[in-house]
Parts: structure tokens; C-alpha cells; sequence
């Protein structure tokens, strides 16, 4: 009898504790999402999006320059790592049978564990070093190497739910493998890819680590992509650890465009999934 | 036969060989990294050999390097990290996959999600400005004989090893909690059922679905320390920065991520930037292990369970999103 209790009492304690658990990981959350938002919000405001930085110590500016340096250097990662990501998916889905298909697999696993830290001391040697100078070039690189595989194991298995009637329609008609690929699976399978896409940009979008030292940082308006170029996240790494009160609130501030920009790109990727399974799952 | 025509016709070897130079440059681009992080470390490695590992002074204007504190660093935060993150990221698993009603499971496993969609950035500058001031409160009212251990001793700075595990083990849990959750959905209902019918409690019964999928739950466990170990940006602004070993969770100190991030685009001097990279290395070859042990054990755990969780576990490996 006391044994029965003793058990009973332990399960109950056990279930209370994993419900615990739940609340003491939102607690965290809620806090994050608490503070950016409400500081954040009272540093924002339409000079944060329009003007230059302030000389250093004086209270005043904005980010401009850092949200154009930004999308210039995303930019140029995505230019690369979409073909790359896309093309090295449909191989793994055509080929998935296959021990190189498995090899690349392997490949894009490793990399995505590569810390982005490691990726930007790669970047550095073959982008950096090698021109003696921190360039925009050297931060896309670093970036687009951390979209790669994410982009490539989407675009593999959403390429998958697209049925394989399609396909062998194509074939049927005559259609080369390539041609039956890229005209009428990838087309039906975008949606999916769209996906990928944006769950990268999600990832990189509030990546500081491998800019530090590739990108480097730019007080001034560059548009030159061989040379340093600001970006939001390093900027609000330097506004941060700063011993100014002005660029700790602007640091605020950029925390919640970045928090703005990941949940945009992770809401727009959930709604591309669910269209892609509402047109493929049925048939 | 059908087959072996078909991948012989000219136009499908263009389009396997096209492709196939994509997928090649992927493990190209590991490769790369690996001989990039080799060539650059080696004139490190050569003047330093193990000593570079066995030594405890950082002194660049010196010319003096020891990289032990890094280590140091990397080793007991991320451990730290996983002793706090282990049993919330489980017990999440469990009251997602096993106790909580159907409507509340989606909501859940979003906001768990969404822990990891955070930037690291952001976490640290949450870290540093709401955090450590908490933390720091603590240490100042830590009662004495606590202090006199050597886990609690040193000055109240708030930055420190404790700062630094704690943000690490709020950025871990979901990545841990999303696989154990995954893992738990692949064991077979007839295990429970069977344990329900010889009379087990809940409890007893969640405890001999979590040792069906022991291997899961372990490579689980990995993935997170694997995560924690590359972790740079959140670390570097609340761990005080400071080389030194200590078992103290009050003292600063420092990691290979964060040595990285502060010295590198400053390092002057061949030998200087060579040492760094050999902590870059370093890093890149414990992950590789550890990622790479973490996946084989999911794997397994998939493959001899259901086709469908492998596809889903590796995702998760991969990204929180």
C-alpha cells in the first residue's frame, strides 16, 4: 500500500514537474520579447530608418547606412546560395537513392552544425585575407554559405510532395529528364522552395558572428561591394558593449527590427508550407 | 534494362552531371573550410605544437599564446549550460508528446520554436542589460558560506560564467526539446499500452517510452552541446571575457567562440591571426564529432522505428524553424 502511494505520488510529482518545465522556458521568452519590444519601441522612430549614425558620444541618428549595408550583404549571399541550394536539392531528390545523394546529405548536415563563428574565419581566409581588406563581398560569402544547406535540404524534401503523376506526365510527352525538372516539377513544387528560401533568410537574418570580421562595420554610407559595409547586427553589437546611454537605446531599437524581420520571415515560410501542402498533399 | 537506357542517354547524363556539380560543391565547401582552417592554423601549430593547449597565457603583445582558458571556457559553460537545459528541454518533450491535450500542443510547439528564432545578438544584449543586473543581485546577497566554496567565490560583477550559462541553457532548449519530442512520437503506442496494462503509473510508463528511445534522447542531448559549444555572440557579451581557469560560476572568463569574435578582426601579426584560427579549428573539428555522433544516434533511432521520423528528426537537427 505504501508502495502504491509512494509510486503514484511520484508520477504525479514527475507530470507536475514537466508542466513547470513549460512555464519556466516561456518565462525566459516572454522576458525577451517584453524587453525588446517595450525598449525597442520608444527608440524607434522615422530618424532610426533615415539618418546616419551620430559622431561618437553625441545622442542622435539612426541606422540607416547599417539596414542598406544589410541587404546588401544578404543580398549577396542569397545570390549565390539560392542557385546553389536550389540546384544541389533537386540532385538529392532526383538521385535520392544514390551514395553521392547521401554524401551531399552528409555534407549540408556538417555544414549546417558548422558554428557561424567558424564560417566567418573561413571567409576571412579566402575572401579577406588574400585583398588585404574587410569587404561587403567577404560578409555575403559568409552568409550565403550558412544558407546553402538549409535551402538545399528544403527544396529536397518539398520537391518530394510534389506527385510523381506530374512528372511521369512529362516524361510521357516525351520530355527530357532536365526538362521535365525544371519546367513542370520545380514549378509546382515553389511554394517549397519559397520555403527555404525564407527559413535561411530567418537564420542569417540576425547573424553577427561571421560578420565581425568580414563585413567589418562602415560609419558612413557605402554602397561598394569590395569594401566594409555596416549592418544592423554588428552595429547593434557595437551599440551594445558602448558606454553611451543614446546608442544603448538605438541598440534596443535595432533588436526589435531584427526580432520584426526573423518572425516576418518564419510566418511568410509557415504560410508558403502550408500552401504547398494543401496543393500536393491530396492528390 | 529500362533503367540503364535511361541513364545512359546523353541528355540525362548532362542534367545528372549538372546537377550533380551543385551537390559537389557543398561537400567541396566543407572540405574547403577544413584545408582553409589547416593552412591557416599551421605555422601556429608548429611553433606551439601541444604547448598551445597546455598553457594558460593569452599575451598577444608577447608573442605569448596558451589557449587552455578557451577550452576551459567552452567546456564548463556548455556543460553548465546542458545540467540546466537537459531536464526542462525533457520534460517539455514529455508534456508536449505525452500529457498536453491535442489544442494545446501546436501554440506550444510554436513558442518553443520561436526560443530559437531569437538572435543570438538579441540575446545578448538582453543578456547585458536585464540579465546580469539580476544576476549580479544574487551574487551580492550569495550568504557567506556559500562564498567560501569554490564554486560561488569572487567578486559580485554579475558577468561571468553563471550569466553565461544561464542564456546558453534558455538558447539550447529548443533545439533539445524538438528532437526528444520527435524521438517520443516514434515509440510505438503498444509500449505504453503495455505498461499501462501491467499496472504502471503515467510516470512509469513515460519513463519506459523514454528508455525505449534512449539512443534518440542522448543524440538529442548532443545536438544541444554541440549547439552551445559554437555558440559566439550571446556568450561574448555576458561571460566577462576574461582568460583565466576557474571553477567559479561568479568568475569571468572565456570562451574559443568569444576569443574569436573579440580579437580576430584586430589580431596583428601572422602568428597572432595563425593561433586564432587554430582555436577556430579547434572549434570546427569538436562540433563536426559531436554533430556528427548526435546524428548517427537519431538516425538509428529512426531507422529500426518509423520511416517518418527520420525525415523529420533531421530537420530539426538542422533548423529550430
Amino acid at each position: 500500500m505504501m508502495r502504491d502511494r509512494w509510486r503514484r505520488a511520484l508520477s504525479h510529482g514527475v507530470l507536475i514537474f514537466s508542466g513547470a518545465a513549460v512555464v519556466l522556458a516561456l518565462i525566459p521568452l516572454i522576458l525577451i520579447l517584453f524587453y525588446v519590444v517595450t525598449r525597442g519601441i520608444t527608440a524607434l522612430n522615422l530618424d532610426f530608418f533615415r539618418n546616419m549614425p551620430a559622431p561618437v558620444g553625441e545622442p542622435g541618428g539612426g541606422m540607416a547606412n547599417a539596414i542598406f549595408g544589410s541587404l546588401i550583404v544578404t543580398g549577396l549571399g542569397s545570390l549565390f546560395a539560392i542557385p546553389i541550394g536550389v540546384i544541389a536539392g533537386v540532385y538529392a531528390a532526383e538521385y535520392r537513392g544514390t551514395r553521392f545523394a547521401a554524401a551531399t546529405r552528409f555534407a549540408a548536415d556538417t555544414l549546417n552544425g558548422v558554428p557561424s563563428i567558424v564560417i566567418g574565419v573561413f571567409a576571412y581566409g579566402i575572401a579577406v585575407l588574400p585583398f588585404k581588406h574587410f569587404s561587403a563581398l567577404a560578409g555575403g560569402l559568409a552568409l550565403g554559405i550558412m544558407m546553402i544547406p538549409l535551402i538545399m535540404r528544403t527544396t529536397e524534401e518539398l520537391l518530394l510532395l510534389v506527385p510523381s503523376s506530374l512528372r511521369e506526365g512529362a516524361l510521357a510527352l516525351g520530355a527530357t529528364r532536365g526538362r521535365a525538372v525544371f519546367t513542370v516539377v520545380l514549378p509546382a513544387a515553389l511554394p517549397g522552395i519559397v520555403t527555404g528560401i525564407l527559413l535561411a533568410l530567418a537564420r542569417i537574418a540576425g547573424e553577427t558572428a561571421p560578420l565581425i570580421f568580414t563585413s567589418f562595420n562602415n560609419r558612413f554610407w557605402s554602397t561598394s561591394v569590395s569594401h566594409p559595409i555596416s549592418t544592423l547586427t554588428v552595429q547593434v553589437f557595437t551599440y551594445a558593449i558602448s558606454p553611451y546611454e543614446d546608442w544603448h537605446r538605438q541598440a534596443w531599437a535595432g533588436a526589435l527590427v531584427l526580432v520584426t524581420i526573423v518572425s516576418l520571415c518564419s510566418v511568410f515560410a509557415r504560410m508558403a508550407t502550408a500552401r504547398m501542402e494543401r496543393l500536393h498533399r491530396g492528390a | 534494362m529500362t533503367m540503364r537506357r535511361l541513364t545512359t542517354r546523353p541528355d540525362e547524363m548532362i542534367f545528372r552531371i549538372g546537377t550533380g556539380a551543385f551537390a559537389l560543391l557543398l561537400i567541396l565547401i566543407v572540405g574547403g573550410i577544413a584545408f582553409e582552417l589547416g593552412r591557416q592554423s599551421a605555422s601556429s601549430i608548429e611553433k606551439f605544437g601541444w604547448q598551445f593547449w597546455q598553457t594558460d597565457i593569452w599575451d598577444p603583445v608577447a608573442i605569448e599564446f596558451g589557449a587552455r582558458p578557451f577550452i576551459w571556457g567552452t567546456l564548463y559553460s556548455s556543460i553548465l549550460a546542458l545540467l540546466i537545459s537537459t531536464p526542462i528541454a525533457l520534460g517539455i518533450a514529455i508534456f508536449i508528446s505525452e500529457l498536453s491535450p491535442e489544442w494545446l500542443r501546436k501554440p506550444l510547439v510554436f513558442l518553443t520554436e520561436l526560443l530559437a528564432a531569437v538572435p543570438s545578438i538579441v540575446y545578448g544584449l538582453w543578456g547585458i542589460f536585464i540579465l546580469v543586473p539580476v544576476v549580479r543581485q544574487v551574487e551580492l546577497n550569495t550568504p557567506s558560506w556559500l562564498k567560501s566554496t569554490p564554486f560561488f567565490s569572487g567578486p559580485p560583477l554579475g558577468v561571468g560564467m553563471l550569466s553565461a550559462a544561464i542564456v546558453l541553457s534558455i538558447m539550447v532548449i529548443p533545439f533539445t526539446s524538438s528532437v526528444a519530442r520527435e524521438v517520443l512520437k516514434a515509440v510505438p503506442q503498444a509500449q505504453r499500452e503495455g505498461a499501462y496494462a501491467l499496472g504502471a503509473t503515467r510516470w512509469e510508463a513515460i519513463r519506459m517510452a523514454l528508455f525505449y528511445a534512449r539512443t534518440g534522447i542522448v543524440g538529442a542531448i548532443m545536438l544541444g552541446f554541440g549547439r552551445a559549444l559554437g555558440e559566439t555572440m550571446a556568450v561574448t557579451m555576458v561571460i566577462g571575457n576574461n582568460p583565466q581557469i576557474s571553477t567559479s560560476l561568479y568568475a569571468p572568463q572565456y570562451t574559443m567562440a568569444a576569443v574569436l569574435a573579440n580579437e580576430f578582426a584586430e589580431a596583428t601579426g601572422d602568428i597572432y591571426l595563425s593561433a586564432l584560427v587554430e582555436i577556430g579549428l579547434v572549434l570546427f573539428v569538436m562540433t563536426l564529432i559531436i554533430n556528427t555522433l548526435s546524428r548517427l544516434l537519431i538516425w538509428s533511432m529512426a531507422r529500426q522505428k518509423r520511416p517518418r521520423l527520420r525525415r523529420a528528426a533531421v530537420q530539426e537537427a538542422g533548423q529550430p524553424a
